[in-house]
């Protein structure tokens, strides 16, 4: 079964499963949403199937990547069809698989244009899954901005009241930016070109890595890299489209904006960004630590005061993320694992949160937090499923937040004491977020009648949310299995870096750090 | 008697090499049948011979091309150079000029109400012959060797277009003014050409390609004339290729011109303009282009910057397409610029990318119509995605080409201009160029937003389904849009095979 070309699989399921639905008259519209799910249950189990092959070694000269298939694509360019994983790759594949059927229930009650719906989130699906197993960085790119074009759809037509101009902003933004990391990869490419005596250079990711690049030249391409992913994540001063996109796009929109398309920008910092330019990377690494910073402040502050219950979490995300730069660029082995498993984390807990607020808005066409308030004595299961997620999101030890966030502040502390400390007062104002906003909606008294008779979570509902919340735990309490399919990732990266840890390594004791 | 006998031996008939230049003579052989079957056949037949005669004519040419593959010759005393690019670019224009033709012989779609139809004009099947002396003329274009009969072949394509433009069976007097317009600045354009033939000749003492890049190899004391005649020929070929700022027909003619016209200008002569262009530039000019390097790189910049960013404010679907068309031109100088083997393998790969996907954007705007014809207006477009899917969908696909997104063939051709500039050492003119990338995104972006997530004004034109020829058209352009963007390597490698110049 080794040469079963797994990925491809996993990433083609989704795409024929869009077709199916496509294929499916518009009029039958319980079937097509079924056989939606079901391709994406299909894709689901042969990820988990992938899981369980995995081999996580730290074992010198152990392969980087897993299941790698190398094809020749554009001969004349040097493009291949190449994919394959590292454990990094395989959690975020894993994330993808596991939410896309989980969204795809929650939108069931999706009213206009149905099947172009569901279509667009399967076709969003291959699109993450090739960008996370891509090993070819033409691959990557097309990748990266294909999955553009279901997401602009998702938000324009199925979005709330600002929708096109969250849409537009979105795609602009994401684009452009885009387009400049593409400038950087030509100049890559031709680097590659030049030293290869057949004059046609190469896209594969593996050979770029034995590139010797000046430092000076590696700045520059860092920041056309990290420009693209900046936007992606999106880092201060870069985030500007995220608020409206979150706020705007329909649930299952949100939900795979927050949960895997903003990993794509910490993704690649760390798959390519440090890797590719580790000189560069560490000239700019005090730089990216203070953009972390201040998106952990700016986000969590502004979240504070949001009206709007959908655009608080799209601001904490921002705080979120915030921590996951920090993490990558401090350079430790525990802050990066605690940035990588961050990244899983997020992705759990923003993405319930997402889909508990479109359970809301669902029954009350609202999004402002006034409109709420002492759900809990009418919706007590909703409220509850609420406060778990909430309390995941700021890390309430057991749950999975904590793990992360521990280790990226443990990691920074390590070897940046201050930025550190700093960084640890977000935790604080996490805490505060997450708590007002629970306490406004949920507690007290019932404060608008038209609630009054809100029904509970309906069996489908809790279907959709019972998984996410399963995880959040299991992660929080295990969290050994994922951090052990990260290690062999994270050292790599120190190593290209050059750094060794100032501090005992993520599978070492904590307590005894000098 | 040995004078006359003298003269007989010294003046040779010269050879012709009927066999490479077949393409060229198949075309106008079919143009002069399409002449006399517009004068002989019946009212009735007309259309369908036409269309059979002019695109039996294109086919066999085309296969023609396909057989001479590899062939490197000069031709007819040096007048016509039959080499990798010239073929390549033929066998597109042919390619093309057959995918546009398709839509151009659409039957009218008011045809089916008399009154209708007997207030307008009959259909004019005489645009059939006209094309086809077009098309004779872009091929000589792309593979004169000599400027005199590079001048000759630019007139041959410009006039019959002229006369094309103003064919428009509705909006009479804008199509009218279109043609006017294109004919008089056409004409001061091959001015500018052949004063720079003029200049030129007084530089080499030849107008042949071949003796003009030897003399351009050796520097000499008449470098004045040189760059004179250099820059008047540049604006000649600029304002064919409709580059900013000699593009300032381009809007009114695209607007104006009978649709299915419009998408062969867009997509043939655009072929045909850059056809010269990069034999002039890297022929002749190949030993001076570290000094005309700088301002093809300003020409395409500042093409780039004016096309995006004025595309912006259009409201008329088929202004927005010309000054996207304008902004293409720029992204294909920059493969120009780059002055080396992959920026001409780049730049004729474009031109095919390009050529089928805006012809499959014009094909999509002949179907949307109300009352006075096509709804060309923007807010006419409004909630066409509600209305006609389909028809929404596909020009939305053909918008997203446009904009260079990957798995479509804009997006395999700016990445493989934009390649050869960074080998060139122009990597600042292709930040430019991404940057405008994403100003033209925008304006495209902003048609999808308005078809697709906005509700149908009321009384919104009617989407006609696709006819026979129209479908035709807008398939072989849907196929080679996305295979040229998925699998780019079927015209890749012919692009590679072609990429040099005789010289």
């Amino acid at each position: 079964m080794n040469d079963f070309p797994w990925l491809t699989v996993i990433a083609a399921v989704p795409l024929v499963g869009a077709v199916v639905v496509a294929a499916i008259p518009r009029e039958r519209v319980e079937s097509l949403k079924s056989a939606a799910i079901a391709f994406s249950m299909i894709a689901l189990g042969l990820t988990i199937a992938l899981m369980t092959q995995f081999r996580s070694t730290t074992r010198v000269g152990a392969p980087q990547f897993q299941f790698v298939e190398d094809h020749t694509w554009i001969a004349d360019y040097g493009i291949g069809y190449r994919i394959g994983v590292d454990g990094v790759a395989l959690l975020l594949i894993a994330l993808t698989a596991f939410l896309v059927p989980i969204v795809l229930l929650a939108s069931w009650n999706v009213e206009s244009k149905t099947k172009s719906y569901f279509v667009l989130i399967l076709v969003l699906e291959t699109a993450l899954i090739g960008c996370f197993a891509a090993i070819d960085v033409f691959l990557f790119y097309v990748f990266f901005e294909v999955m553009l074009v279901p997401m602009y759809f998702l938000i324009g037509v199925w979005g709330g009241e600002r929708r096109v101009y969250a849409a537009v902003k979105f795609f602009l933004y994401t684009l452009l930016a885009g387009l400049l990391m593409l400038v950087a990869v030509l100049a890559l490419y031709l680097r590659t070109k030049n030293g290869d005596p057949s004059g046609i250079g190469t896209f594969d990711y593996r050979e770029w890595l034995k590139l010797d690049i000046p430092t000076a030249t590696q700045n520059w391409l860092f920041l056309g890299f990290a420009i693209a992913f900046a936007v992606k994540v999106p880092l201060f001063p870069f985030h500007t489209w995220l608020p409206d996109a979150h706020t705007e796009a329909p649930t299952g929109g949100s939900v795979l904006l927050a949960a895997v398309m903003l990993k794509i920008g910490t993704f690649g910092f760390l798959r390519y960004s440090i890797p590719l330019f580790p000189d560069a990377a560490q000239t700019f690494a005090p730089m990216m630590m203070v953009l972390g910073l201040i998106g952990i402040f700016y986000g969590a502050l502004v979240a504070i005061v949001q009206k709007d219950i959908k655009r608080l979490v799209a601001y904490t995300s921002i705080a979120h993320l915030g921590f996951i730069v920090l993490g990558l660029f401090a350079f430790t082995s525990q802050s990066l694992a605690g940035g990588v498993l961050y990244m899983i984390n997020h992705g759990l807990s923003t993405g319930a949160l997402f889909l508990i607020i479109g359970f809301l808005y669902e029954r009350r066409h609202t999004r402002l937090i006034s409109e709420y308030g002492g759900l809990r004595s009418v919706v007590p299961v909703l409220a509850a499923t609420f406060l778990v997620a909430g309390l995941s999101s700021l890390a309430l030890p057991g749950l999975n937040g904590f793990v992360s966030e521990f280790l990226v502040l443990l990691g920074t502390y390590s070897r940046h004491q201050v930025v550190g400390i700093i960084a640890t007062f977000g935790i604080i104002l996490a805490a505060l977020y997450i708590l007002i906003a629970y306490q406004r909606t949920m507690q007290g008294e019932l404060t608008v009648e038209a609630n009054r008779n809100l029904p509970d979570l309906t069996l489908r509902e809790k279907f959709v949310i019972g998984p996410v919340l399963a995880l959040i735990v299991a992660l929080g309490v295990v969290p050994g299995p994922a951090l052990r399919i990260i290690e062999p990732a994270v050292n790599r990266v120190l190593e290209r870096v050059a750094q060794t840890d100032p501090a005992p390594t993520v599978s070492g004791v904590v307590g005894s750090a000098k | 008697m040995s004078l006359l006998a003298q003269g007989v031996e010294t003046i040779k008939t010269p050879s012709i090499e009927y066999r490479l230049l077949a393409p060229m003579l198949i075309v106008f052989a079919a143009a002069i049948v399409g002449v006399l079957v517009e004068a002989f056949a019946s009212v009735r037949a007309r259309r369908v011979a036409g269309l059979l005669v002019a695109l039996s004519g294109l086919l066999g040419a085309f296969v023609f091309v396909v057989n001479l593959a590899g062939e490197r010759d000069i031709l007819a005393r040096g007048a016509v150079a039959i080499d990798g690019p010239a073929l390549f670019l033929q066998g597109v224009i042919l390619a093309l000029a057959a995918t546009s033709l398709l839509v151009m012989a659409e039957r009218p779609h008011d045809d089916e109400s008399p009154t209708a139809a007997r207030a307008l004009r009959p259909v004019h099947t005489e645009a059939f012959p006209l094309a086809m002396f077009s098309v004779g003329g872009m091929m000589l274009f792309v593979s004169a060797n000599n400027l005199i009969v590079m001048f000759i072949a630019l007139e041959v394509l410009s006039l019959p277009l002229y006369l094309l433009c103003g064919l428009a069976r509705r909006r009479r007097l804008i199509s009218q003014e279109s043609a006017l317009k294109y004919f008089l600045l056409g004409a001061f354009s091959s001015a500018f050409f052949l004063y720079g033939i003029a200049l030129l000749y007084g530089y080499a003492g030849s107008v042949s390609l071949s003796d003009l890049a030897g003399a351009t190899a050796v520097p000499t004391s008449n470098e004045a004339l040189l760059y004179a005649g250099f820059a008047l020929l540049a604006v000649g070929l600029l304002f064919k290729a409709g580059a900013a700022p000699f593009h300032f027909w381009t809007p009114d003619v695209y607007q104006g011109a009978p649709t299915g016209v419009t998408a062969l200008m867009a997509a043939c002569t655009k072929v045909a303009a850059f056809g010269a262009i990069l034999r002039v530039m890297l022929v002749p000019f190949y030993s001076i282009r570290a000094d005309w390097r700088v301002s093809m790189a300003a020409v395409a910049i500042l093409t780039m910057v004016v096309g995006a960013v004025i595309a912006v404010t259009q409201t008329d679907v088929k202004r927005m397409l010309a000054y996207s068309s304008v902004a293409h031109a720029g992204f294909i100088l920059t493969g120009v610029a780059a002055s080396n083997r992959e920026g001409l393998k780049g730049s004729m790969f474009y031109l095919a990318a390009y050529g089928f996907t805006v012809i499959g954007g014009f094909a999509v705007v002949t179907l949307v119509r109300d009352a006075g014809g096509e709804a060309t207006h923007l807010s006419r477009w409004q909630g066409l995605g509600k209305r006609s899917p389909a028809v929404a969908g596909l020009f939305a696909f053909f918008l997203f080409a446009l904009a260079g997104i990957p798995l479509t063939s804009g997006f395999t051709g700016k990445f493989a201009v934009f390649q050869a500039a960074i080998d060139g050492g122009a990597t600042y003119l292709v930040i430019i160029g991404v940057v405008t990338s994403a100003i033209a995104a925008f304006f495209y972006a902003r048609v999808v937003v308005l078809m697709f997530f906005q509700e149908p004004a009321t009384d919104g034109p009617t989407v006609v389904s696709p006819p026979a020829l129209t479908s035709a058209a807008l398939a072989l352009s849907v196929v080679a849009t996305i295979v040229l963007g998925v699998y780019p390597s079927i015209l890749l490698d012919v692009a590679a095979s072609a990429d040099q110049f005789i010289r």
